[in-house]
Order: C-alpha cells, then structure tokens, then sequence
C-alpha cells in the first residue's frame, strides 16, 4: 500500500520553492543524519540477515569420515542444491496445499464477518455500538500461541465443556483435532482472532465516508441494505482489498496456531506449513541451509502472490480514485 | 495469523545475538589464583551441590549458569563453537545429544585424564553411551532414566488383574481393562514422545546406530524396533490401547481420573504424576517392565543427562577432577538426590543415598529397590549424530500411524524412519553402510 501511495506523496512534498539558501551541509547531510537511525536499524535488521539468508542458502555441510571429533564437520558450497531439493521436496509442495486450502476456508469466510459486523456497526439503527466494537475487536488482542493453548482445550473432548454439554445431550460429536477437522480447528482460532482487526479496518474506512452521500441516497428512496450494498461497499473497496492482502500473506506464513495445536493431536505433523517446514530443518534438524532456501522460496512465492493479486484488483478497486 | 514469524529473519537475528553475547562470556583463570570454571546445567538447585565442592576446592571453583533446558543450552553450545569463543568448561548433556556434540567437536576426550577409572560404577548401557562404543569418553554420566511400569494398584485390586511380567500378559491385561470398562485404557501410544519409544525399542535389543571402522550403520528398520513397532500397532488396531499423544490436557485428566490405569516411563514419574495426578497419590505402584523374554529381564532408558567438558576449555584436567566427584562422590551424589532430586546413575551411590520412596509413592517402601533392580538391566544402546532427524521423524510417522490405527502402518513408520536418517546422514557426506 505505502509502495502505491509514495509517489504521490514524493509529488507534494518536493514541489514547495527551493529556499536557496543553506549550505551543502544542512541540505544534503541533515535530512541523512535524520534518516541514520532508520537506515542503520533497517540495514543492521533486515538487510543483513536477509543477504545472509541469502549466503547459507547456498551452503551445505559436509562430513567427513565418522564425522567425530575436530574439523569432521565443515559448510561447503552447494550451488543450487538447496533449491533444487526444496522445489523437489513432496513434503513442501504438501504443505504449501494444505495451507492454500487454509486460506480458502478462512479468508472468505473472516472478511465477510469483518465486512458484516462493519456494515452492522454502522448502520443507524445499532445499540451499544461501542460495546461490540470492543467485543468483536478484543480476541485480536490476545497473542496467536495463548488463544491456540485456550482453543486446544476446548478442542479436546475430554477436557472440553462443549464435549460435556455434547455428551449430555448424546450428541456423538467428532473431535474437531481428527485429520479430518484439524484444518477447521486451525482456521477457527484464526477466524477468531483476525475478524477484529479486520473489522476495525473496514469500520474506520466507512467512518470516513461523507454522510451527505447516504443522505443523498435515502432521498432517492434507498433502503439500509442498498446503501450497504451499492454505496458502502464500494467505496470502502480498496480497505477490502487491502484486508485480502494481509490475510492471504499471513495464511501462507502460518506457524504459531498449528504449533502450540501439535503436541494435542496425531494429525498434525511438523511440516504442516511451510514456515513449520522450515523452523523444523532449521532448529530440529540442525540443516539451517536448506531451511535458508526454503524460506527464501517462501519469501518469492509470497511476493509473487501478493504483486499478482494487486495487479489483478488494483484497477477494479482503485480504477475510480483516479 | 498475525503474529506469524518471519523465521528466516528471526533466526538470523537470535544467531547474531547469540555470537554477540557468546563473545562476552569469560573462560577465565590465568596461571594464578584459583583455576576458574563456568558449568552450564539447567538441574534444579545444582548451585548448591557445587557450593559443598568450591568449599572444599579453594583451587578450582565453580560457576553453574543457569540453562532454560536440554534443547536451548545445546543448540548454545553449538553456535558458541562455531563462533570460536564463549563456549563453558563443562556442560550438562542429555546422553542423546553427545554423538551430535561430539560430531560439531564440543566435546573433548575425557580418558586422557583418567576417566576410565569410574567406568565401574555405571551400568553397560550408560556407560556405552558416554563413550559412543570407542575409547574416548566423551561424559560423565549424571542421572538415567530406567524405564519402568506404572499402575493403578487400586484398580487392578478392584478388577482383579495381576501385574503384568511379559508383553503378552501386558496384552491381556489391557483387553481386560478395556473390557471393564471402554473408557480405560492401560495406556497410550504416544507419537509425540520419541525418547519413549526408543526406550522401549532400546529394551527389546534394538540399538539404532552403530560404528563399523570408518562408517556408520543405521538398524532402526531391524527385528527388535518392527516387534515393538508391530506389538504396539496390534494393539491399537484392536482398539484395547490408546492411540492420544502424552503430556496433553486430555492425557493429565485421564491420568487423574482413572482413565489411564497404567503408565510406561522411567523412575522419574513420580514427579510426573505428582504435578498432574495429584488426586492419586499413594494409589500407584512401580514394577519392572513386562518383558520380552521373562529369562533375560532388560529395560531401556528415557531420559537421563551427563557432565561433559567442552573442548573450547583451557582447564579440561580440573573440569574432569570436578565432573568425577560431583557424579561419583558420595557427598555430592547424596545432595544430588535431596536437592536437585534427580536418579543418580551411579548405581552404588544411588542405593546408599535413596533410602525412602518419593512422596507420591509412600505407599511402597520397595520402591527405589526395584528401581536398582531395574536400572541394573539397561540394555545397551548407541546414539548417531543425527538422533534429531531420527526422533522428528519418529513424531510425523509415527502421528501418521497412530492416526491410521493399522498394525502395517506402524511397520511403514518404521521403515519411513529408517530411510528419513539415513538420507539425511548420506545427505551430509556420512560413510553409511
């Protein structure tokens, strides 16, 4: 977003009148020092490991003889190896499917709620509009691993009071952590957390629209949903779209629910997501190489994804700003 | 969704922190004053056992640093040897973790400096796993983990089962339970415990690696673990066991509520079953393992760690003096057990200084008895270098096959195993048979 904005913004702030005066000092070196601490932190931060991600990419161990004692162990170039196996690796092409059919169940299904309760929130007629804001917002404030921990116990039948009321009731309910459920059980917790963000977004964006149009409207004889429907929506397009970008990028970077869910369950193995793929070459089988190339597949797929799908709803969304 | 972490960055950020703070750790100790040495254990209360020996050893004293567990303070020590720098003198080490140690060359030989002389006072099995089967002695070991069987003494009165003594009877009594009553199991599979498993593997005669001249073989696909593999699946498939992971909320309840009538671990379960169980205290009993052949009692260790010295140590000979008497003296052995409430692997030293049975178990004097008994009958085992790959691979295979409820899928995980460490040992340039 801030990618497409800058140019614009370049345009306002460089048109004001060159002063002339000041020296090269205060002119070139001033507005630097300001950005130092920016650069220096983004440089120290991000750039660094990402070309150092980059350098063991290509690196991979070698072992020689029994690979005991000193100097049996030394990194050695690999060319592209790394990304050969992990292109060819079944486990990754496994778990990036299984997030894509993540993605599929949770970001249709969280935007909508998150559009709906906006729309709902800023309809006239609602109550204690303040109460559910806050209400529908606080799940984002818990952290992903503590809400998973919390949703885990409700998952698990003998533990959970849902099984109990089921139980009661002789319901024969299956556990939502069967290989079957455990893809819903995930995108739930996320569901759970992410509406309210979401939600927040698009509510801000309704705020901002001049009333004056939906007053226009109900002269002509629109009813509440028509508003939503042919005024609201629309013009709060590019929140939307923006909203879908988050949400798709950080389905494919999923890591913290189906972590703190695996140890419940033997439907979760610990390449269930590509981030999972990777944390588990990196730290538990000590291969930090091809985990380096794993995620920087990971990092071009998902700004492949991303650019592809601003180029595709960039001008249905923003066509009319223009 | 949103707090999902860039790992990449994340990782390269905690290893530069890492460097970074390793290159401020002091070795210390020049030529004078006392011979200075750091010691980083995660052991509850250690610092006070090493308090007795800096006491008594004006010339080498000791500084425990306290570690967040087995895992962290290895993957530390690693990256402290990569860095060249800020390794300790000595380091406690899980006994799987040595060969992967010894293999990035942390460790240092500990024979040079008479080491060998203790080796007596350790069972085959321990023993062999400081020493990875060559001459060097990579540790000292500290505490084992000889399995055992945990049951409800109350609900096998109640039903009228006897204990268990071989695999088979362990069968029927799990039918019998199950029977009773179809919530109870005597036990569980559990994919997400590895050591477990390989304990029990270990008991059946398995041992997964081993060194032959310059290479290594890797027999995980080999009679003793596909018996247990296809015992344990059998009895899934038929329903009688259960097939939930350890260590869940589920399981605790179940262990608290009667629902789980017995338990396969190690001598250390008592505090297990104390910290989730705490409704059942005084209910459980310890007996050996049931076995595979009733002449030839053995068992298999879950669990258990050694005092090893790095090779980055200028003072390997006093760290070695250290490591001997804290894990054979009888003094430390002694505070070892009531303050730091580990099972010693000194088998002689244990004896004297386990006298009554832990609180949980006040219902059976005998307990530390059997467990000598038992600790007695480890079988040997060797650990690979890459008992990482070996054990992540056991969860997802194993979850696989549990899941699957099938007596040939837990036979697939086996072989999945097999080739998941031996890949990766030939991916990295290991000779492997």
């Amino acid at each position: 977003m801030t990618v497409t904005e800058a140019p614009a913004a370049a345009r306002t702030t460089a048109a004001p009148v060159r002063r002339g005066r000041g020296t090269f000092r205060t002119r070139v070196l001033v507005p630097y020092a300001m950005l130092a601490p920016g650069i220096l932190l983004f440089v120290a931060f991000m750039a660094a490991p990402i070309f150092y991600t980059l350098y063991l990419s290509f690196q991979k161990t070698k072992v020689s003889g029994l690979g005991l004692g000193s100097g049996a162990r030394t990194a050695v170039f690999a060319g592209i190896d790394n990304y050969v196996a992990t292109l060819t690796n079944t486990e990754f092409g496994a778990s990036v499917g299984r997030v894509l059919l993540y993605g599929f169940i949770l970001i249709p299904l969280m935007l909508g709620l998150a559009l709906l309760f906006a729309l709902l929130l800023d309809s006239k007629r609602t109550r204690a509009a303040g109460f559910s804001r806050t209400a529908i917002f606080l799940p984002y404030a818990v952290p992903a691993v503590i809400s998973s921990l919390l949703w885990g116990f409700l998952y698990l039948p003998a533990v959970s009071p849902f099984y109990f009321v089921f139980d009661k009731l002789g319901w024969d309910v299956p556990s939502l952590l069967s290989s079957g459920g455990v893809t819903f059980a995930i995108a739930n917790i996320a569901l759970w957390g992410g509406v309210g963000f979401n939600m927040i977004v698009m509510y801000t964006s309704l705020k901002s629209v001049p009333s004056d149009i939906y007053e226009a409207a109900k002269l002509d004889g629109a009813s509440e949903v028509q508003i939503a429907l042919r005024i609201k929506i629309p013009i709060i397009a590019p929140a939307i779209v923006m909203t879908a970008l988050f949400s798709m990028v950080a389905t494919l970077q999923v890591f913290a629910e189906p972590t703190t869910l695996r140890p419940l369950t033997n439907s979760l193995s610990t390449s269930w997501s590509p981030l999972m793929l990777v944390y588990r070459d990196a730290f538990t089988r000590d291969d930090i190489y091809s985990a380096a190339a794993t995620s920087i597949v990971i990092a071009l797929v998902t700004f492949a994804f991303s650019f592809l799908f601003l180029r595709v709803v960039q001008k249905r969304a923003f066509g009319q700003e223009d | 969704m949103r707090t999902s972490i860039r790992v990449g960055a994340v990782a390269m950020a905690t290893a530069a922190t890492l460097l970074m703070s390793g290159c401020s750790a002091n070795t210390g100790g020049g030529d004078d004053g006392p011979v200075e040495l750091n010691y980083w254990a995660w052991a509850p209360n250690l610092e006070q056992v090493v308090d007795i020996w800096n006491e008594e050893n004006p010339d080498i004293q000791v500084t425990v640093q306290k570690q967040d567990g087995g895992d962290p303070a290895i993957t530390k020590l690693l990256t402290a040897i990569k860095a060249g720098s800020g390794a300790p003198d000595l380091i406690q080490a899980e006994y799987q973790k040595i060969p992967t140690l010894v293999s990035s060359d942390a460790l240092a030989d500990l024979s040079e400096y008479g080491a060998g002389d203790i080796e007596d006072s350790f069972a085959d099995g321990v023993w062999d796993s400081v020493t990875l089967g060559s001459d060097a002695i990579y540790a000292i070991p500290q505490d084992s983990g000889p399995m055992m069987f945990f049951y409800r003494a109350d609900i096998f009165d109640q039903l009228g089962l006897t204990v268990p003594t071989t695999w088979d009877e362990y069968a029927e009594v799990a039918r019998a339970v199950h029977a009773a009553d179809p919530a109870k199991y005597l036990g569980t599979f559990s994919s997400n415990d590895a050591g477990w498993f390989t304990g029990m593997a270990q008991q059946a005669g398995a041992s997964w690696w081993g060194i032959d001249g310059e290479s290594w073989s890797v027999d995980i696909a080999d009679t003793p673990t596909e018996t247990v593999a296809g015992y344990w699946g059998g009895l899934v498939e038929e329903g009688v066991i259960d097939n939930k992971p350890m260590y869940t909320p589920e399981w605790n309840a179940g262990l608290n509520n009667g629902q789980q009538v017995g338990w396969l671990s190690a001598v250390w379960a008592p505090g297990v079953l104390g910290g989730n169980a705490a409704d059942t205290a005084g209910l459980w009993k310890a007996a050996p393992m049931p076995q595979w052949d009733a002449d030839a009692p053995a068992t298999g260790n879950w669990g258990g760690s050694s005092t090893a010295v790095t090779t980055q140590s200028t003072h390997q000979e006093a760290a070695t003096k250290f490591a001997t008497w804290l894990n054979t003296d009888e003094e430390a052995v002694q505070a070892l057990v009531t303050t730091s409430g580990i099972y010693p692997a000194d088998a002689a030293q244990a004896k004297a200084a386990l006298t009554a049975p832990p609180e949980f178990f006040s219902n059976q004097p005998d307990f530390y008895d059997v467990a000598a008994e038992v600790a007695d009958t480890v079988s040997p085992f060797t650990y690979g270098p890459n008992v990482n790959v070996a054990y992540s691979a056991y969860n997802d295979e194993f979850a696989k096959a549990a899941d699957a409820k099938t007596k040939s899928a837990f036979l697939d995980a086996v072989d999945a195993m097999q080739k998941i460490t031996t890949d990766d040992m030939k991916k990295s340039g290991f000779t492997v048979k």
